[in-house]
């Protein structure tokens, strides 16, 4: 068992993820058993091998900062549940 | 009128031209077949009136000389490309009634040339699956069923909606997106042609995120030359993308000469797998012997490292998707459960709106990427990935094309292997490894399981040889000559 209870809770509060206390155990052996199945890559050799980070060569291209879009402040914000006055809005962050 | 649906879209394109045919008539067919066809859950969205308006708007376009090349056209989108004004949730309850203020670049270059939208279709949520069961609008339908049986089995998935609708006739042809095999795996279940092109030529803007290093966009269709049409239409750079190459779009319908005289194909025997079943080998050694009698010289090439391409993908594409899918925070867009405080608020939203599947990947993705277990298990991975790039980069020293199967087995029941991912996972043995090189492939249709249904073999090309990929494929599928039809069963429910 390569995650415990304990190991889920914690990366299910780092995913920002509410995980019932029931659910903890059935994650654990779900993700136990990815985890120990991907464990074989452990039988490759990859000491001189870099990692890959682009799997088509290409330059990056630049391009000038400028402003693109004006006054879209309705169509940002229409899709969010709650907004107020053209604002997102959260519960209080600052005491 | 219902023939209509039965047209292939490059026969279609024709008639229309010839004015033989309207596109509101041959949007009304499909409209038509569409409303007949709800047992199998394709369409998530329909848009039937939109359809008919783009139909129209066709019709005088073609009476004015100004036809595009996908003119009046009726096709269906995968939920997961973004459609202006009209409802895209990547099949996830996350998104609630999301409505795009924008369209993908995808979609937008097929509305230019004069395609018509029959609706959204359905998929894994967020692409994540290869049975689209973990939609949140229920399982779509495969149209084919296994003789002497009445059981309902899977379209496969991602992009079940896409290969269903195209297979049932509910559309000429369909967007799909491609992460680990989710456009060649469904067509392969489908009796339906499907093509995932090379990393980079399809703008990837506006196509909901599942792992961005290898989502690809590409077409399901009923041929390969309507593989072909789709992808001219579909290709090109954006500059909203910067993953999306500079280079010209060639007319890849041009491609299909029908002559492979002297090209190479190459058989990996890696993927001679053990358990393989012997009618999924007599496929692959049919597939070997029309390739050769059509003129090609068989080659057998080695790609050492593929058994570890799915668990390296099991590493990076949920590392990619747990990042991706941070942004579900109920604050700029989609579902949003109130809490005390706002991480509260965020885990509940993120634990309401996000299915079993989705949230499994999210938690490995995060275990994988956090602190003292990056370089373990990621950087592993990706180190892993280079290795089975220079497998394909050697290979196709020797070698134009490689031909394998595109699935270990023909389409299972609808609920036969969800509630164990591993087993799940393994469909797509085949098809990981050219997502991690970024490499393109197709899946045509070749043959009958013992239990009728449908069989695919994949070819897979060079990096940006979409021509020599389809052109083989064109000459794979006139030789298989699949030219089987699921019954319409659905019509009488």
């Amino acid at each position: 068992m390569s995650v415990d209870e304990n190991t889920v809770r914690g990366i299910a509060r780092l995913a920002r993820i509410a995980v019932s206390e029931e659910e903890l155990a059935p994650l654990a052996k779900d993700m136990s058993a990815i985890l120990d199945w991907v464990e074989q890559l452990g039988e490759v050799e990859t000491d001189n091998v870099a990692p890959l980070t682009s799997v088509v060569e290409m330059e990056m291209k630049m391009r000038e900062d400028i402003v693109q879009h004006e006054n879209i402040q309705r169509e940002v914000t229409q899709n969010a549940a709650v907004s107020e006055d053209g604002f997102f809005t959260v519960p209080k962050v600052i005491e | 009128m219902s023939d209509l649906t039965k047209l292939t879209l490059s026969d279609a394109r024709a008639k229309l031209m010839s004015k033989e045919i309207s596109a509101v008539e041959l949007t009304q067919a499909h409209v038509e077949a569409v409303e007949a066809a709800v047992p199998l859950n394709a369409y998530v969205t329909p848009t039937f009136e939109k359809a008919l308006d783009m139909a129209k708007a066709s019709d005088e376009r073609i009476a004015k000389g100004e036809a595009g090349s996908l003119e009046g056209l009726p096709l269906g989108i995968k939920d997961l490309f973004c459609t202006e004004g009209v409802r895209t949730t990547a099949c996830s309850n996350i998104l609630d009634e999301f409505t795009p203020t924008y369209e993908s670049t995808v979609t937008s270059n097929l509305w230019r040339d004069g395609a018509v939208m029959l609706g959204k279709l359905n998929n894994d949520e967020f692409a994540m699956g290869s049975s689209n069961e973990t939609s949140r609008f229920g399982p779509c339908i495969n149209p084919w069923k296994a003789s002497g049986s009445d059981a309902d089995l899977v379209p496969g998935g991602s992009s079940g909606g896409s290969s269903t609708a195209v297979a049932a006739h509910l559309a000429l042809g369909a967007t799909a997106t491609d992460t680990g095999g989710s456009i060649r795996q469904p067509a392969s279940f489908t009796g339906t042609v499907g093509l995932k092109p090379t990393y980079g030529r399809c703008s990837r803007w506006g196509i909901t995120a599942f792992a961005s290093s290898l989502d690809q966009a590409g077409p399901i269709t009923r041929s390969v030359r309507d593989a072909a049409i789709m992808l001219t239409s579909m290709s090109g750079h954006d500059a909203k993308d910067t993953t999306s190459v500079d280079i010209a779009v060639p007319d890849f319908e041009a491609a299909l000469t029908g002559d492979i005289r002297g090209l190479k194909v190459g058989i990996p025997k890696e993927y001679r797998i053990e358990g393989m079943s012997t009618e999924i080998e007599k496929l692959w050694s049919d597939g070997i012997d029309w390739l050769k009698s059509a003129g090609a010289e068989i080659v057998n090439v080695s790609l050492p490292h593929t058994k570890y391409a799915l668990p390296a993908y099991y590493i990076v594409a949920p590392a990619e998707a747990s990042s991706n899918l941070a942004r579900y925070d109920g604050v700029r867009y989609g579902l949003r459960v109130t809490g005390d405080n706002i991480t509260e608020m965020y885990e509940k939203t993120r634990a309401a709106g996000f299915g079993d599947e989705v949230r499994r990947r999210i938690l490995i993705g995060t275990y994988v990427l956090s602190a003292g277990y990056y370089d373990a298990y990621y950087i592993k991975a990706q180190k892993v990935r280079t290795l089975i790039a220079q497998d394909f980069a050697e290979a196709y020293k020797q070698v134009d094309v490689l031909l394998t199967p595109t699935t270990p087995t023909a389409a299972f029941a609808i609920g036969e292997k969800i509630d164990d991912p591993l087993s799940m996972y393994l469909n797509d043995v085949f098809t990981v490894p050219v997502n991690l090189a970024g490499l393109p492939g197709i899946s045509i249709p070749a043959g009958l399981s013992s239990e009728g249904l449908p069989l695919g073999l994949q070819l897979i090309g060079r990096t940006f040889d979409e021509e020599t990929l389809l052109r083989v494929a064109g000459v794979l599928e006139e030789a298989a000559g699949f030219n089987a039809e699921p019954s319409t069963w659905w019509r009488n429910k």
